[in-house]
């Protein structure tokens, strides 16, 4: 299994903050066919409706989420940086992008294969649990957040 | 609570009396929002402001309404910045100069620089939380050799409703002062960070014993920043909220303003969180 | 005139008693005092001691005020009415300043406060404490009211100590009556018993004493069995309160309770209407209205009264911030007897019944602070619980 693991991006990962305190073993299982990828500015890391068949952690730079609408189709909702996460799509069914994720400054990511994350996690249980314990408090920051900006908007 | 000893001196004169000033110049800030600069226009004038107080300021034949000071400076001039969200901030943001406007105050404690001393600091404004900070602003850049670290957190709505736009550009050159500004959506023109200003607290910079946080914003954005602030670490006794509040007298009189205990006017509007914290975790206190 | 002392004490027999009034506006003063009107005992400017409410009493309980005659002709058989002091003092409705447009400006002129000397005549011991009350809140912080100093500053204040109590009244309980210990310049005390009607009458400050002065004939020595009767009343007045306000640790109380279940029960009887507040003796609260004329060069600046149950009274940017009814309930009610404490070194209420009697749906502050000191602690996510 590890051959295809590359061992720079191994090592990136387990720096990253979301990866602080978890099982090597399970760092170096999740980090089969993951690769480290750069974006130029307005180059897309995802886009709405692809398949999100991969789980970035931001190394470098910042990235936009973009949501579309009619009267303003490039609404940029959230920003992500450095030491932070992009993504939850490839964990929920079907799979897909629900947003356009754009560079807005040079970007270096770990990109982890969703395939082999899937698999992993479904695979080693203890690992999963673990995994969506840390997961869930992304979720539910943006979740938070996400309130707090309905609530502002009505502050005044 | 402060002493009656502690409270700045009020316009001597009849309370309630406004003093007549001057338009001298008006800049539009956002769609609906104007900073004027006013100046005394007889041989009368308020009393020396604080960064964090107030005035009432008075428009002829309409009504009053308390602004927040967003400068104040030795020859009387006046700065204040004001949204259009009635009829007398209307007015206010309909002025042009040679305009006359009535003003009375200073009122109110503000923040507390001179127990600040000595420490980092950390301000985080909200929308047009940022004009009665910017006097704070510029007191820790004339005495910046007596604080430590200053980083400021400003988030807005938009990137249209920044307020002090170029003036903020000139701070993010500074060296002495990290800056973060955040905005809660934008579109593709707007390169900085997007998200409500507490996603910015984690990246702050700030060691919580030595670090006092002034919070100016929606009363939800402050509520929501302290409570970040504390789960990193920061004591509630070193966080300051300024309140607002309906407000018609501005000396305790009306009753208006109540807080819990606090007359926003005369007790505030700067107030200390963990004094605080209970009634803003509770709905239409 | 004949010197009186302070700590004198008189007898006034009820034939001389419209001595008393005759030294008053002789004096200067311009007597304020009880009278009927529209069913109701109300203070107002008195011709002459005819004026009293001679022989009426009232009976009060919960949302309930009716006058009855008495079966003898005393003069202040009544406790109190829905009007208090405070309007005198406090107008409903005052002029601050007009303002008159010139060339580049304005000119503001502040409104004078002119007036003869007022007589309060006729306060109850609560009315006294309320007085306090009210000068702190007008006169106690760094800045005084004009209007309400210039007013005071001309007042003279004859008490008359209770000699019955009202349905509603719980003075005891706030330690304000009915006995009258300070703040008055004469007290009198009405005696129908044990001889002819009269009235014991104490000098309480050197104003008081001047006024005394002028009747010297009018006056009796007063013996000691007239103070104990004095007392005697004072005492089966107290004994027989409509109500009890148990006061121990109330701030503290309330400030635990914000989010009690209590605050829903109140709201869904609560009308909002503010007689509570008109009538409460230290209220305070008011608004600020411009009042321009039609060819926009003057302007005046009125007050007036406001109250915390209205919905516009917290609006701030379009908004109100109390929007529930239960919330300007607990407001009021906080801060009344809870929050007014370290406004002010006191507590708001001082026990005169109005606010219980002048409700129309018979809200009862002291039952609502029963129920809540009844089980402490209770929560209700509706009464404003965390967010």
């Amino acid at each position: 299994m590890s051959q295809e693991t590359d061992p720079k991006v191994v090592d990136a990962v387990r720096a990253h903050p979301f990866f602080h305190g978890f099982d090597p073993a399970f760092v170096h299982e999740v980090c089969q066919h993951a690769r480290e990828v750069r974006f130029e500015p307005d180059e897309l890391l995802a886009k709405e409706g692809a398949p999100a068949d991969v789980f970035y952690l931001i190394l470098e730079g910042k990235v936009a989420l973009e949501a579309g609408a009619a009267d303003n189709p490039h609404l940029t909702v959230q920003t992500v940086g450095r030491d932070e996460v992009l993504g939850w799509s490839w964990l929920v069914a079907p799979h897909r992008w629900r947003f356009d994720a754009r560079a807005t400054k040079p970007v270096r990511a770990a990109a982890l294969s969703a395939e082999v994350l899937r698999r992993t996690l479904a695979s080693h249980p203890t690992w999963g649990y673990q995994f969506l314990i840390r997961f869930m408090p992304v979720l539910a920051e943006r979740l938070e957040n996400t309130r707090i900006q309905l609530l502002d908007l009505h502050a005044h | 609570m402060l002493t009656d000893a502690d409270r700045p001196a009020p316009t001597p004169g009849h309370p309630f009396a406004p003093v007549p000033y001057r338009v001298r110049a008006v800049a539009t800030e956002t769609p609906d929002t104007t900073t004027i600069v006013i100046e005394p226009w007889g041989t009368r004038r308020i009393g020396r402001t604080q960064p964090g107080q107030f005035v009432m300021l008075y428009a002829f034949g309409i009504g009053e309404s308390p602004i927040g000071v967003a400068g104040g400076h030795p020859d009387g001039q006046l700065v204040h910045t004001v949204r259009n969200a009635g009829k007398v901030t209307g007015a206010l943001g309909r002025l042009t100069p040679g305009d006359t406007v009535g003003v009375r105050g200073p009122y109110g404690h503000g923040w507390p620089i001179g127990e600040a001393k000595g420490r980092d600091i950390l301000i985080v404004a909200g929308g047009l939380g940022l004009p009665p900070l910017r006097p704070l602003v510029y007191e820790l850049f004339a005495r910046r050799e007596s604080y430590g670290r200053v980083e400021i957190i400003y988030g807005a709505r938009t990137p249209k409703d920044l307020v002090y736009y170029d003036e903020i550009q000139t701070w993010r050159r500074r060296n002495d002062l990290r800056l973060q500004v955040t905005v809660d959506a934008a579109g593709r023109e707007w390169y900085g960070d997007v998200g409500v200003v507490t996603t910015r607290i984690p990246d702050a910079r700030f060691e919580t014993g030595r670090t006092t946080a002034f919070l100016c914003g929606p009363e939800i954005m402050m509520r929501m920043t302290a409570q970040a602030l504390v789960a990193r670490g920061l004591a509630p006794e070193a966080i300051w909220v300024s309140m607002e509040r309906n407000m018609k007298c501005a000396v305790g009189f009306c009753g208006h303003c109540q807080f819990g205990p606090s007359f926003v006017c005369r007790d505030g509007p700067v107030l200390r969180y963990d004094r605080v914290q209970h009634l803003l975790s509770l709905r239409e206190v | 005139m004949v010197r009186a002392e302070v700590g004198d004490r008189r007898i006034l027999s009820r034939s001389a008693f419209p001595e008393l009034f005759h030294a008053l506006t002789e004096a200067g003063y311009q007597v304020i005092g009880p009278t009927v009107r529209d069913g109701a005992i109300v203070y107002d400017r008195l011709r002459s001691v005819a004026d009293l409410p001679e022989g009426w009493t009232d009976r009060q309980g919960a949302g309930q005020y009716r006058l009855e005659r008495r079966n003898d002709a005393a003069l202040f058989g009544y406790t109190v009415g829905p009007a208090s002091w405070k309007k005198f003092l406090f107008p409903a409705r005052e002029r601050l300043w007009t303002a008159t447009k010139e060339e580049g400006g304005f000119s503001v002129r502040a409104e004078p406060v002119e007036g003869p000397p007022l007589a309060f005549f006729g306060m109850r011991a609560c009315e006294l404490a309320a007085l306090g009350v009210t000068d702190r809140v007008f006169q106690g912080g760094p800045v005084a009211d004009p209007g309400y100093s210039a007013r005071r500053a001309r007042v003279l204040r004859i008490a008359v100590q209770c000699g019955q109590s009202g349905g509603t009244c719980f003075c005891v309980s706030m330690g304000t009556g009915p006995g009258v210990r300070a703040g008055a310049d004469l007290v009198l005390t009405e005696i129908l018993t044990h001889g002819p009607h009269r009235f014991l009458l104490e000098v309480a400050s050197e104003a008081g004493a001047a006024v005394v002065g002028r009747i010297p004939s009018a006056l009796a020595a007063a013996g000691a069995e007239d103070t104990e009767r004095a007392e005697a009343i004072v005492a089966a007045t107290a004994a027989s309160m409509g109500r009890t306000m148990p006061t121990e640790g109330l701030p503290e109380l309330l400030r635990g309770n914000l989010a009690h279940p209590r605050w829903e029960d109140v709201a869904r009887r609560c009308l909002s209407c503010t007689n509570c507040t008109m009538v409460c003796p230290t209220c305070f609260c008011s608004s600020h209205e411009e009042v321009p004329d039609l060819d926009g060069r003057t302007v005046e600046r009125w007050r007036h009264w406001d109250s915390c149950f209205n919905l516009a009274f917290t609006e701030l940017h379009g908004q109100s911030v109390r929007k529930s009814g239960l919330s300007r309930y607990r407001q009021w009610l906080t801060h009344k007897l809870g929050t007014w404490h370290e406004q002010f070194g006191t507590s708001g209420c001082v026990g005169c019944g109005r606010c219980i009697t002048w409700c129309p749906v018979g809200i009862d502050l002291t039952a609502e602070v029963a129920a809540i000191r009844a089980t402490p602690g209770a929560v209700t996510p509706k009464a404003g619980g965390k967010t």
